[in-house]
């Protein structure tokens, strides 16, 4: 190699490719991005799939949402129909916007199934986010560095609810007007502005003429651009990040194991996204969906019995079904506030999402834990965060259940009023009793780990020895087998300083830091510890008859009382 | 990145050095067994699994590329009719022409990938997100060679100013946006509908009108006011509509135990606002035996023998009640509008 020249000098390029790639880089250094990402690694594991759902129904939403566009019209003129769509609507009065999506549905070739597929799509779009969060909520992936990134998912899973209900409104049929009306009577719910607030978004009385063009711009523009824009920035702290990891053999909070963005998930990545796409057209090809043309177009008087809103607003739809009526009232000065329906539509969702919002943060305060996390938790390792992940889901389903009570009673031939009850009462205890189930499975589940690392698998193997005695033999696990279940941290309560220093004067702070350890108190008070290496060789000499020393005795494995030290 | 084979692995005993004092002890820690070993699949070892892995992805490419021209064959052979059977039979088969070369391309990709492609484990190291102490240092100093450079510390007068500026200027757009964004804003308008003192009762939706003395004990009907034909063609009907719409029951003198509004019944003829007094649904279902009204939407139930009282559910208030009685000629007329507003509480509704 000669030493006299600075700089080296790559050799021409020769082939097709290699003069492509020459000319860009020569322009974009788009070479420094190749080598960053084309061999970038992701750990590999099917339930990282589910962002990737969230993400490829998104861009089919794209796709048939713009050829859907192009025939849809935001009007609420009226016309009477006369079409190629079914028997019953010729001759009846409807809003262009309901005479654009049936032209679409019967007169343009494909809108129909374009139509079905977006349908469905909004509606996988929506259970794929739901399920990527629960998988991030319940492995502690939330936690630091990527809490702000937890924070731009949670948007974006509202932005997917607002795009959902803006959307299925546009067509203006019966169906959606309703919900409409029903957002209207929540949002005059609100007090002092509610009444100023319905004009504008309604611009004058409901429906006026203006809320389907309103829509239909929030729907395709600002709704759209802002989840492009979240999408984004989710991805790219994704990127920034580098993707968490399921714990085991080689994992740590230092490295990434897996395999090459290219080919290995240029390839597979590629296949999720036709998958998604082939299930959704297929779908969208198979099972009809909001046929608006059996509903008729929007017209105030009549209402269908079992009308159910998209699955993502059944819980809206049964937290306004359960709240009783009571609770409205008039204050001094003769003004209404409607609780019964400002409680079930705002507060109780408002409750439900700020816990989303602010639950990385009251852990991450619980635990003291300032360090970064890159392997993931094993939901049973962190009991408390679990117990509460599905008792927001218990209460989740059994608000969704309720905005289906009218079914419920119909198809099991119950008295609705009854139901109605039940479910208010599960409101309450539902929650808390899959918080303390759940609790208790974890921790079970957390000893029963400890039991397979002590005594190892049971072989089924029995062996009488000459005395007489019968033994089980067990396996011991292998190396891989014991690191999963040993390879976790099971946090302590808060320590804090006293109340009061050496020459009592009263510390500043100590209340705050008291309320705290409370709730540190309640993660983490029952705790199951791994088993460590000493108390390993304990259960190992004591499964040998004593024949070994005994070690040194173990500190007792399950602790309560966040006073005493385990070890 | 570099190849596993067993990395990070300090110790292989449950032995190490305790911090400081030198003693060895015990660790509380297992050690890490390292990556597993890579397992190759038969596709790695038997040249003829991969060949067969090769040709079952080839094949699937090709059974994308059938299924668009099955595709392309359905959109010219099978064109939708005009009768909804027709269209869903198009829909389908559009569809599954579609998805069946989705799903090639899907299923080929994944094979080649889980089959084919290495499935050697690689590792890359994390660094720390935060930026490293010599980088900040450097990113502070800009930043604060930059403050520097404004003057914004020292000239306290253009905080002031620019701040001013920037919080101002977003009321040149709003402004004229919120004045117009409301319409007239006027909403005193939910006070008032159609209802008149002498304007007849019509059937909805066909506008004819109804003589008292046409509805038998237990008949329901469904009634907006009376307004000429052209007018129920307009936009602006819809939303008169909304807030207009009544439900009228005809109950045995005998079962009405009292009106809502004083008076306001006519010979056991009960006309209530259609209107939910809990978010707005159409008050549709009506059970003649109890005289229970039920709303569909969050099952409010209202009893219309006793002032529309509230018997069960999300609900409040009790409909509000129109006043009728009989013209000269036996037609139903409204003797007034509704005392209250329609519809759901807000704010100022007593106002």
């Amino acid at each position: 190699m000669s030493t006299t020249t600075a700089s080296k000098r790559p050799a021409a390029p020769t082939t097709r490719a290699g003069k492509a790639a020459d000319y860009l880089d020569q322009r974009t250094s788009i070479g420094v991005a190749v080598k960053e990402f084309a061999r970038k690694i992701f750990p590999d594991h099917w339930s990282f799939m589910l962002g990737e759902i969230a993400l490829f129904s998104f861009v089919v939403l794209l796709i048939t949402g713009v050829f859907i566009a192009l025939f849809f019209q935001p009007s609420m003129a009226l016309v009477t129909y006369h079409g190629n769509g079914p028997e019953q609507l010729q001759g009846q009065l409807m809003s262009v916007a309901f005479a654009s999506t049936v032209d679409l549905s019967f007169e343009v070739r494909g809108g129909l199934l374009m139509r079905q597929i977006h349908h469905w799509s909004a509606l996988v779009f929506m259970a794929s986010i739901v399920v990527h969060m629960m998988r991030v909520f319940f492995t502690g992936a939330f936690r630091k560095p990527r809490e702000l990134n937890w924070l731009v998912g949670c948007l974006l899973m509202i932005l997917g609810l607002l795009a959902g209900f803006s959307g299925y409104s546009l067509p203006d049929d019966v169906l959606s007007g309703n919900g409409l009306r029903i957002a209207d009577g929540v949002v005059k719910s609100i007090p002092v502005i509610g009444s100023y607030l319905s004009y504008f978004i309604f611009g004058g009385e409901f429906p006026g003429e203006h809320i389907i063009a309103r829509l239909f711009t929030v729907h395709i523009l600002l709704i759209p651009a802002l989840l492009l824009a979240l999408i984004g920035l989710h991805l790219f702290l994704m990127v920034l990040h580098k993707h968490t990891q399921y714990p085991g053999g080689g994992r740590t909070d230092k490295n990434v194991v897996g395999y090459p963005m290219f080919p290995v998930y240029i390839a597979k990545m590629g296949g999720n996204f036709f998958l998604v796409f082939a299930v959704l057209a297929l779908m969208g090809g198979t099972m009809s969906i909001n046929n608006i043309w059996n509903y008729g177009p929007y017209d105030p008087s009549p209402v269908s019995a079992g009308a159910q809103p998209d699955w993502y607003m059944l819980f809206l739809e049964g937290s306004l079904r359960l709240m009783p009526g009571f609770a409205e009232f008039v204050t001094w000065g003769d003004y209404t506030v409607s609780l019964n329906v400002l409680i079930p539509a705002v507060v109780v969702p408002g409750i439900l999402f700020t816990f989303l919002f602010v639950y990385p943060f009251v852990e991450a305060k619980v635990t003291g834990d300032h360090r970064e996390h890159h392997v993931l938790d094993r939901p049973r390792n962190v009991p408390v965060r679990t117990a509460l992940g599905v008792a927001f889901l218990t209460e989740f389903i059994i608000l969704a259940v309720a905005g289906s009570n009218d079914l419920l009673a119909l198809f099991f031939d119950m008295s609705l009023n009854s139901i109605t009850w039940v479910l208010r009462v599960l409101f309450f205890v539902g929650p808390v009793f899959a918080f303390w189930v759940t609790k208790r499975i974890c921790l079970g589940l957390q000893r029963k780990d400890r039991e397979m690392v002590l005594h190892g698998h049971e072989s089924g193997r029995i062996v009488r020895f000459a005395n007489g005695e019968y033994i089980e033999v067990h396996t011991p696990l292998s190396d891989e087998e014991r690191w999963l279940r040993v390879n976790y941290e099971a946090h302590r309560p808060l320590e804090i300083a006293p109340a009061t220093d050496g020459r009592g004067v009263k510390r500043r702070g100590y209340k705050s830091d008291r309320r705290w350890q409370r709730l540190s108190r309640f993660f983490f008070e029952d705790r199951v510890e791994p088993v460590t290496p000493a108390e390993l060789a304990a259960a190992h000499s004591h499964g040998e008859h004593d024949e070994l020393a005994a070690a040194p005795a173990a500190a007792p494995a399950v602790t309560a009382g966040g006073s005493r030290r385990a070890r | 990145m570099s190849e596993s084979k067993n990395p990070v692995n300090n110790s292989s005993s449950g032995l190490e050095r305790a911090g400081g004092n030198g003693d060895l002890v015990q660790s509380d820690r297992f050690p890490d067994p390292g990556v597993p070993e890579h397992k190759p699949r038969l596709t790695d070892v038997d040249p003829k699994a991969a060949k067969r892995a090769e040709r079952t992805v080839a094949i699937l490419f090709g059974i994308s590329c059938l299924g668009t021209i099955a595709s392309l064959v359905a959109y010219f052979a099978v064109r939708p009719d005009g009768t909804v059977e027709g269209t869903r039979l198009s829909t389908q088969l559009l569809g599954i022409g579609l998805g069946v070369s989705l799903l090639g391309i899907a299923v080929a990709a994944i094979h080649w990938a889980k089959a084919l492609m290495s499935n050697h484990e690689y590792i890359d190291e994390r660094h720390p997100t935060a930026t490293s102490p010599e980088n900040r240092e450097v990113a502070v100093a800009a930043l604060q060679q930059g403050a520097n450079d404004s003057g914004i510390a020292r000239r306290g007068v253009l905080k002031g100013a620019v701040v001013s500026a920037l919080a101002l200027f977003p009321l040149t757009i709003a402004v004229p946006l919120v004045s117009s964004v409301g319409g007239d804003w006027n909403v005193s308008s939910f006070r008032h509908t159609l209802w008149t003192k002498g304007r007849r009762l019509a059937y909805d939706p066909s506008g004819r009108l109804i003589k008292a003395a046409d509805l038998t004990i237990g008949s329901v009907a469904h009634v907006i006011p009376d307004v000429p034909e052209e007018e129920r063609q307009t936009e602006e009907w819809i939303t008169e509509k909304a807030k207009a719409v009544v439900l009228l029951v005809r109950l045995d003198p005998a079962d009405l135990k009292s009106d809502h509004r004083e008076g306001a019944s006519y010979q056991g003829i009960v006309a209530y606002s259609k209107i939910c007094t809990h978010v707005g649904c159409p008050v549709a279902l009506y059970e003649q035996q109890t005289h229970h009204l039920l709303c569909p939407c969050h099952q409010s139930t209202f009893d219309i023998s006793d002032g529309a009282k509230v018997v069960f559910g999300p609900a409040k208030r009790p409909l509000p009640q129109l006043p009728i009685t009989v013209d000269d000629e036996g037609y139903l007329v409204a003797e007034d509008d509704f005392d209250e507003p329609i519809g759901p509480s807000y704010w100022e509704r007593l106002k």
